[in-house]
């Protein structure tokens, strides 16, 4: 479905809706895909659509991991640091990541590819360590599997090449 | 199905396979609906549900059937059911495997629940990181709605349930079922409601929240009866099944539904495969990340809500959900990482909550790089008990493994202060 689409659907949605505001998570998703993060201008729209003001849906989205206020990556790598995955090696895979990306957890790489968030326990423990890239999830990791799954991801998503 | 050890919500296969609603029919799935529809008064269940000892398995062990009675009749309407599938608290990961396995016996649970409390609209609120168990119960919906067993006038029976998948965003607060309420109104989600949801729950109306794998044992205990239920555990005072979820040191991690009460040590020797070549346990959080690190003494106790109060000293059984230890793993370390979950996961509503667990955080931060103080100890004690003084369970489930970290293995920390380093970093 186009995102066009995902939002006239979400239009209709919210006029049927009894209590619109139980679809302010959903709205904020919907607007994130759209523009790639939660864009002041998608604030606003997002705001006006639900019938709230834009500092109540902005209480909303600065307290929630999964709501991105600026700009981010095509594929947002979410690190579990939480107990498990730290016994089981969390930071050396923290540090590996980051090496091999070329950023600090919060960055994103300068080809605007990847982010690297570190996130609270993403219950997967029986997988750890492990991370959540897209929402799809990878573990137990090693350096070996970072190493295939950037690979991977990038090969999936080539950035054509500017000249100077 | 194995005999001797019924598998009553997981299947007895590999947990990524889903049970589809032909198998999840061909299983007696949706009888206990239907049984339910057609004889049973909304009293007539509550009874069965309370006869059975069902208890909430998502962390707070509260009678599941005394929950349901709080709702009065003469309550207003409209009223809503919701099934909590946040799950948040670190090491437990049962109710994903769960609603991503049968998603039908959870969605059956809820509408028996919804019958139940005369509701007519109900949530399954989920986290993001479990996109695929919640596009598996969307799926599960649709299936369900169009075999009559959800929507307008179910079977016949004049009952209405309009159920959807509300997915959030990612914080742990939102599985306090307050907090959760508050999510679900598009507020933020502080767990600061004054009362009882079953009275003043969703936009102030009666409300029942039951985690997803308490309404998963429902349509089961319906179909054999609170008797066949009970019988299945390994003691009186520990009827049922339970999802236990191992994690940590252990060779083969995981998710084992077992009789309610097996002890530790055979779910971790015989179910998780024993600890890992060259490691030797040496304690586990029995129960997530808010509960009591637990000696080694106790390693055959069993696992179950009656074993743990009578344990007592701040012993909580909790979700269930194993986080195992080894003689490796430095207690000061794992207790400083709960603290950094905990300080950042706080909503931030109330001052001690807020102000206290940072400090907490800060001084094992101290004790682990080694500039720790002998009287750091008793303010952590202190620290630790004003946490009862908090808003919600948020804090002092918080200060559990603090308390305990404290209290039974201070030699740990002691050896952090003398040596001026952590004794398990080379």
């Amino acid at each position: 479905m186009q995102p066009e689409e995902n939002l006239e659907n979400l239009k209709q949605k919210i006029k049927v809706a009894d209590h619109p505001r139980e679809l302010a998570v959903e709205v904020m998703f919907t607007l994130q895909k759209h523009y790639g993060y939660l864009t002041d201008a998608a604030l606003l729209e997002g705001a006006e659509l639900l019938g709230m003001t834009p500092l109540e849906l902005e209480e909303l989205a600065t307290f929630y991991d999964f709501i991105y206020r600026k700009p981010v990556g095509k594929y947002v790598i979410h690190v579990c640091d939480s107990t498990i995955c730290w016994m089981l090696g969390h930071q050396s895979i923290l540090d590996y990541l980051g090496q091999r990306l070329g950023i600090h957890p919060g960055g994103t790489t300068e080809d605007g590819l990847f982010t690297l968030l570190p996130v609270c326990c993403i219950g997967y423990c029986d997988h750890a360590p492990a991370m959540l890239i897209n929402g799809k999830l990878y573990g137990p990791l090693t350096p070996q599997s970072i190493d295939s799954i950037l690979e991977e991801l990038r090969a999936a998503c080539p950035i054509p090449q500017e000249g100077r | 199905m194995n005999a001797a050890r019924p598998s009553l919500i997981l299947p007895d296969r590999p947990p990524d396979q889903v049970v589809t609603l032909d198998e999840y029919l061909r299983l007696e799935g949706y009888q206990a609906l239907s049984k339910v529809l057609k004889d049973y008064s909304s009293q007539d269940v509550t009874q069965v549900v309370q006869n059975s000892g069902l208890r909430g398995l998502g962390g707070a062990g509260f009678p599941t059937g005394r929950k349901w009675i709080f709702l009065r009749n003469d309550a207003p309407f409209p009223r809503y059911v919701i099934v909590n599938t946040d799950e948040m608290e670190p090491g437990t990961f049962k109710d994903r495997v769960l609603v991503y396995a049968n998603p039908h016996t959870v969605i059956e649970g809820l509408i028996i629940a919804g019958y139940t409390a005369s509701a007519e609209k109900g949530f399954i609120f989920i986290r993001p990181a479990y996109e695929s168990s919640a596009y598996r119960l969307e799926k599960a919906l649709e299936e369900a709605k169009g075999a009559g067993f959800l929507g307008k006038n179910i079977l016949g029976s004049g009952y209405s349930l309009d159920l959807v998948v509300h997915r959030s965003a990612g914080r742990y607060i939102c599985g306090e079922a307050k907090g959760l309420i508050h999510a679900l109104e598009g507020k933020r989600p502080h767990p600061n409601i004054e009362g009882h949801l079953t009275s003043q729950g969703l936009w102030d109306r009666p409300t029942i929240v039951n985690n997803a794998e308490t309404l998963a044992f429902v349509p089961s205990i319906l179909r054999n009866g609170a008797e066949w239920f009970r019988n299945l555990g390994k003691r009186p005072d520990a009827p049922g099944n339970k999802i236990y979820s191992i994690s940590g040191r252990v060779n083969n991690p995981g998710v084992f539904e077992l009789s309610f009460g097996t002890p530790l040590s055979e779910i971790i020797e015989e179910h998780a495969g024993g600890m890992c070549p060259g490691y030797e346990y040496k304690t586990c959080l029995p129960g997530g990340a808010s509960t009591r690190y637990l000696s080694k003494k106790n390693y055959d106790i069993g696992m179950d809500f009656v074993s743990f109060e009578k344990l007592g000293h701040g012993h909580r059984f909790g979700t269930g959900a194993v986080m195992v230890f080894d003689h490796k793993t430095c207690l000061v370390g794992a207790t400083l990482n709960l603290m950094q979950f905990f300080a950042r996961e706080s909503c931030g509503f109330c001052t001690p909550c807020r102000e206290g667990l940072p400090y907490m955080r800060e001084l094992l931060q101290l004790i682990e790089n080694g500039d720790g103080k002998e009287e750091y100890i008793p303010i952590l004690k202190t620290m630790s008990g004003q946490m009862s003084n908090a808003y919600c369970a948020f804090a002092p489930g918080a200060a559990t493994p603090v308390m305990g970290l404290v209290e039974d293995f201070a030699e740990e920390i002691q050896e952090h202060i003398s040596q001026k380093k952590c004794p398990f970093k080379p």
